[in-house]
């Protein structure tokens, strides 16, 4: 039977690794975006180098684990005496900066084709008409394009930010106590994983639900504003 | 009469099509140039090249003191060329995010930095003499194709342009739609606007324009004033198109 007493004091004990779970997922989600727009970017850009640099980042980054790639960045660099010398040393060497830097750089390969897509699906009529009253690129960017690519990208952008706040969890096996970190040890002490890990998952529910509210409710500010609630008449 | 605009020599090749065999059409201030032709003629191809949505081959747009060669012409003298002519497109694309009245106010407060206030006035004045000022808080989507085109005309008129290039602006439109956008565009004409208006309304080629320039094949079949044009044109290929008897 579970003992419902300790699964709430399980809860408890899982609470204090909430925050880093947050700010592993919030950081590496940001810097994966701005990673995402730089690579889509490249992708659209024509130039055949850049697509093809692109196209290979992605490739890999999504076709192998993520755990693979934690380990690599965790255990791997310090192999490398150039990287040991190197000013990023005092941040590869903290379990921190790897866990971020492998969910930024594994999140930024799909964010790139979803940020991609998300362009390419704005109506080229939309460009147009800000190219013939002159606007320069940026400005059409800016004013027109990128608000236009946000509605379309964020459904499959929502689907990204769940899928890392899950991933996280892969930072404990380098070292770092968020939720699942806290999970293992809170294991090893009371040897009942039923009642911990299941404790570990209602917290990760709670926290997937609330993103994907969240992103609901900024999909539907976003469609309010572009008045496709409002239904047409002819 | 000064030109307000001369394409000159326009070639325009896709792939190994050439649509535009060397075009030249001018239009004096104030004049209104009806331009006719079969579809692939390469009417709205001409047309885009005017703002250079379309890049030509050869060729020079002039607009006033402004040349802008088909090669080597540089971003700025594309953008000053664009903010100085406006278009009016087929399927109107108003942008779908923002509101009619921010969709008229978007370039002349953006591109032109010309003061909010003022502007909005102008866009308010201009959505009214249109018909549409109930709409200016409504998104396109909720309004109606002949209103989405009245507002795209609104949104034209709003950078003060030198040139304005319609771009079949009724095909897209129900029949019972069209009139009141050609009635729109009837008003700009008689108000002396320079026109340039690929369309298939034949009423409105005949009744409104100085000129009517008929393309076959991607190069001026005939050209001259609707009367002649509509009732003694001289091409048999023309008489053909306008759907004259042939003897």
């Amino acid at each position: 039977m579970i003992d419902t007493a300790f699964l709430w004091e399980t809860l408890l004990r899982l609470l204090p690794g909430l925050p880093l779970t947050l700010q592993l997922a919030a950081i590496s989600l940001l810097i994966g975006a701005l990673l995402a727009f730089a690579l889509a970017g490249m992708r659209l850009s024509g130039l055949r180098l850049l697509d093809g640099a692109a196209q290979a980042y992605i490739l890999v980054f999504r076709g192998t684990p993520l755990l693979v790639q934690i380990y690599l960045i965790y255990y791997g660099a310090a192999q490398f005496p150039a990287l040991r010398d190197s000013m990023l040393w005092p941040f590869l060497r903290e379990a921190w900066w790897c866990a971020v830097l492998a969910l930024s750089l594994n999140t930024g390969a799909y964010g790139a084709e979803i940020v991609r897509g998300g362009l390419m699906a704005v109506p080229g009529g939309q460009i147009e008409a800000a190219q013939a009253c002159g606007m320069g690129r940026w400005l059409m960017f800016r004013r027109v394009l990128l608000p236009q690519a946000l509605v379309r990208m964020l459904p499959a952008y929502g689907n990204e930010i769940v899928l890392m706040i899950k991933a996280t969890a892969l930072a404990s096996t380098i070292t770092l106590m968020e939720i699942t970190g806290l999970a293992a040890k809170a294991i090893s002490e009371s040897y009942r994983p039923v009642e911990v890990f299941l404790a570990a998952a209602a917290l990760y529910l709670c926290l997937t639900l609330g993103a994907g509210r969240l992103v609901r409710l900024a999909e539907m500010r976003l469609l309010h504003g572009q008045g496709n609630t409002g239904g047409t008449h002819s | 009469m000064t030109d307000a605009i001369v394409l000159k020599d326009i070639r325009k090749v896709f792939g190994r099509l050439e649509v535009l065999h060397g075009v030249t059409l001018r239009a004096a201030k104030g004049e209104v140039v009806s331009i006719l032709g079969a579809s692939g003629s390469g009417k709205s191809t001409l047309l885009r090249c005017a703002n250079r949505l379309e890049t030509p081959d050869a060729g020079e747009v002039r607009l006033g003191d402004l040349v802008v060669p088909a090669v080597k012409a540089d971003r700025r003298t594309v953008d000053l060329l664009r903010q100085r002519t406006a278009m009016v497109f087929q399927a109107f694309n108003l942008w779908s995010h923002r509101t009619i009245l921010e969709n008229v106010m978007e370039a002349p407060v953006h591109v032109q930095r010309r003061p909010r206030g003022e502007v909005r006035e102008e866009a308010r004045a201009l959505l009214d003499r249109v018909g549409i000022l109930d709409k200016a808080d409504s998104y396109p989507a909720q309004l109606s194709g002949g209103q989405q085109q009245r507002a795209a005309i609104a949104r034209a008129l709003a950078t003060r342009p030198e040139v304005m290039l319609f771009d079949e602006p009724t095909s897209a439109l129900d029949p019972e739609l069209v009139g009141e956008v050609l009635r729109v565009m009837r008003d700009l004409a008689a108000e002396g606007r320079t026109m340039l208006v690929v369309t298939h309304e034949m009423g409105f080629a005949r009744d409104v324009s100085n000129r009517v320039v008929y393309l076959h094949q991607g190069q001026v079949e005939e050209q001259g004033p609707p009367d002649q044009l509509f009732t003694r044109p001289e091409s048999a290929r023309l008489r053909q198109f306008l759907g004259l008897a042939e003897q």
